[in-house]
């Protein structure tokens, strides 16, 4: 059974259709990228399946379970959570805070009111792995604003990270990230356990086929092409109307 | 990095940036000290000491949901209101007679009152919320008005008998007792709130307040998490109003006034927001501050303490640094561990910042 399944998605905003028929299933542990040219609809169908944006028609399948009428919040806990193209973060928090905040609410003890923050070993201990794992270490204690871009970036995807998901949505990543921090950032994708299903929406295309094992294309909305690396960038159709010069040379 | 430990060097240092933002400051115990020596310090103050007291509480109920959650309200007097006139009816009528046990039950009226209008709250900006406040205040100071033949109306509630606190201690004119009473019970909660400021749900408060969307996206129920912070602060705010009531043995439509509501957040303004003393902080300035003027001008105070609160805003706003900005800034360093705290510059962990990369110790 899929990790993650849509059937005949759909949104439309009054008379535009963002997001068009979308049936697409993902298995337990793939590494699927999925691109398409501006205006395709990526981030609406991110928001889709997020929940941030109800669907005019279809379903979306977390595991088997249909989730399209659950709030966002009730979907990361069923096992999905995502980062934004655009860092959404907690400024104000450090990112020790941030991540411990996560990492609590995941154990259940959001609600806790009585209870310090932080003040089990178990949840201590992950706050640290999960910081270690992400390279946070050294900026742990610093306010989230005034990090440098690469680290939060790499916080973005902590963040998300720290729910403990079984389908992770990675919106751009690497968008904007420097030259010199982005070998970091790679390198903590590649290293993301590979039980977790990751689903990457990204526009650098070095990126995508270092990392994908299959590549969804998504053209006005609707699906256009599906298949491994290799496939799709060889098939006229996508060259033509997304990938052009780029693939050829 | 190379030493082989049971636990990562990391994870201590995690454990201890938390243990050491909930440690009491040494600024938070000399300010309860000072709170505490005002009782004989000052005992020819303790009228107006325990009016400070009472209006400290109801600013702290209104800085959990300003200060920490991000709700602005006009309207706070609501809950106020709904404590004082609960606690007036129930001496009155001899239902509950025991004044803690009356506080309790006031407290409880009033998250009542404050969950029904949380979802209204929920939705819509700074502006919707400060309009929907307002109009819920104005809507019960009607209500008490219309009924005047439970609530006294514009005369406002007779008779209301305080029996003695814990069949103990009665209340005085002198306000002994009653300052006492107050500062307690100012005192017991405000640890409770600061428990609740400093749990993964006063953090999740701090999230929300932040960058709802991402909050939603971590996992936080983030409407759920707002109506309980907001019944929270409406039961503080209506303990604040039982102990005027107690404290006064009298109740009028005036604790549901517009006034009152705008005067709480002209508290807060001054004091500062969300490190929890600012409400504290910010009640004795203003009570002292209405004291001093209305001895010095009595007919044209609110002159002066208009002007006042225009300058202090004024500064505050035009300049970032200006001195509310500093004191501010400096309150919450006193009273709160500032979060990015530069690591101890002595007997720091082994591996950490190694070189001349931090020249800024002293």
């Amino acid at each position: 059974m899929p990790i993650l399944e849509t059937i005949g998605l759909e949104k439309r905003f009054g008379g535009i259709t963002a997001t068009n028929g979308v049936s697409f299933a993902v298995e337990q542990g793939a590494r699927l990228a999925l691109i398409g040219p501006n205006g395709a609809g990526k981030t609406t169908f991110v928001n889709l399946l997020t929940g941030v944006l109800k669907p005019t028609a279809g379903k979306i399948l977390l595991d088997g379970v249909d989730i399209t009428a659950l709030e966002p919040h009730q979907r990361v806990r069923r096992g999905m959570a995502r980062t934004f193209q655009i860092n959404q973060l907690f400024a104000d928090l450090t990112p020790i805070e941030s991540i411990g905040l996560v990492v609590s609410e995941r154990k259940g003890s959001g609600a806790d009111w009585w209870r310090v923050v932080g003040g089990r070993a178990k949840i201590t201990d992950e706050i640290a792995d999960i910081a270690e794992r992400f390279r946070l270490g050294d900026v742990l204690r610093e306010r989230t604003a005034i990090l440098p871009y690469g680290k939060q970036r790499l916080l973005e995807m902590a963040l998300a990270f720290a729910c403990k998901p079984r389908v992770l949505l990675l919106d751009e990543p690497a968008a904007g990230v420097p030259e010199a921090e982005r070998h970091e950032l790679l390198a903590t994708i590649e290293a993301l356990p590979k039980d977790v299903t990751v689903l990457l929406i990204e526009h650098d295309m070095d990126l995508v086929f270092s990392f994908a094992d299959r590549i969804t294309v998504l053209v006005n909305g609707a699906l256009f092409a599906d298949g491994a690396p290799e496939e799709v960038a060889h098939d006229p159709r996508v060259k033509a109307v997304y990938l052009g010069e780029e693939l050829d040379g | 990095m190379s030493a082989v430990t049971a636990t990562s060097p990391l994870a201590d240092t995690v454990a201890a940036f938390f243990a050491r933002r909930a440690r009491w400051t040494p600024f938070e115990i000399a300010f309860w000290l000072v709170a505490l020596a005002s009782i004989w310090l000052f005992p020819t103050k303790h009228l107006i000491l325990t009016e400070t007291a009472i209006l400290a509480l109801f600013a702290l109920s209104l800085d959990l949901i300003l200060g920490y959650a991000g709700i602005i309200s006009l309207g706070h007097a609501a809950f106020f209101g709904v404590g004082a006139y609960f606690t007036g009816l129930v001496a009155k009528y001899g239902l509950i007679n025991e004044p803690v046990l009356a506080l309790f039950a006031a407290g409880l009226a009033a998250a009542v009152i404050g969950f029904a209008t949380s979802f209204l709250v929920l939705r819509g900006s700074d502006l919707t919320r400060l309009m929907v406040t307002l109009g819920v205040a104005l809507i019960l100071r009607e209500i008490a008005n219309r009924y005047s033949n439970i609530t006294g109306g514009a005369d406002g509630l007779q008779g209301v008998d305080i029996q003695p606190v814990l069949g103990l201690f009665r209340f005085d004119l002198y306000g002994h007792t009653a300052y006492i009473y107050c500062l307690s019970v100012l005192f017991v909660v405000f640890v409770v709130a600061r428990r609740i400021v400093q749990s993964p749900f006063g953090l999740s408060l701090g999230a929300l307040r932040g960058n709802p969307l991402r909050a939603a996206a971590v996992g936080i129920p983030v409407n759920a998490r707002l109506v309980a912070i907001y019944t929270v602060s409406a039961g503080i705010a209506g303990v604040a109003g039982a102990l005027l009531t107690q404290t006064t043995a009298f109740c009028s439509l005036d604790v549901l006034s517009f006034d009152r509501s705008a005067d709480l957040l002209l508290v807060l303004i001054i004091g500062g927001t969300g490190y929890l003393y600012g409400g504290l902080i910010g009640a004795v300035i203003f009570k002292f501050m209405q004291d001093y003027l209305a001895n010095l001008t009595p007919q044209y105070w609110q002159f002066w303490i208009g002007l006042v609160l225009v300058l202090i805003v004024l500064v505050g706003r035009e300049r970032a640094t200006g001195w509310t900005g500093y004191a501010r800034a400096g309150l919450i360093k006193l009273f709160a561990r500032a979060p990015s705290l530069p690591s101890p510059a002595g007997g720091g962990k082994g591996p950490a910042a190694v070189g001349g990369a931090a020249p800024d110790g002293h």
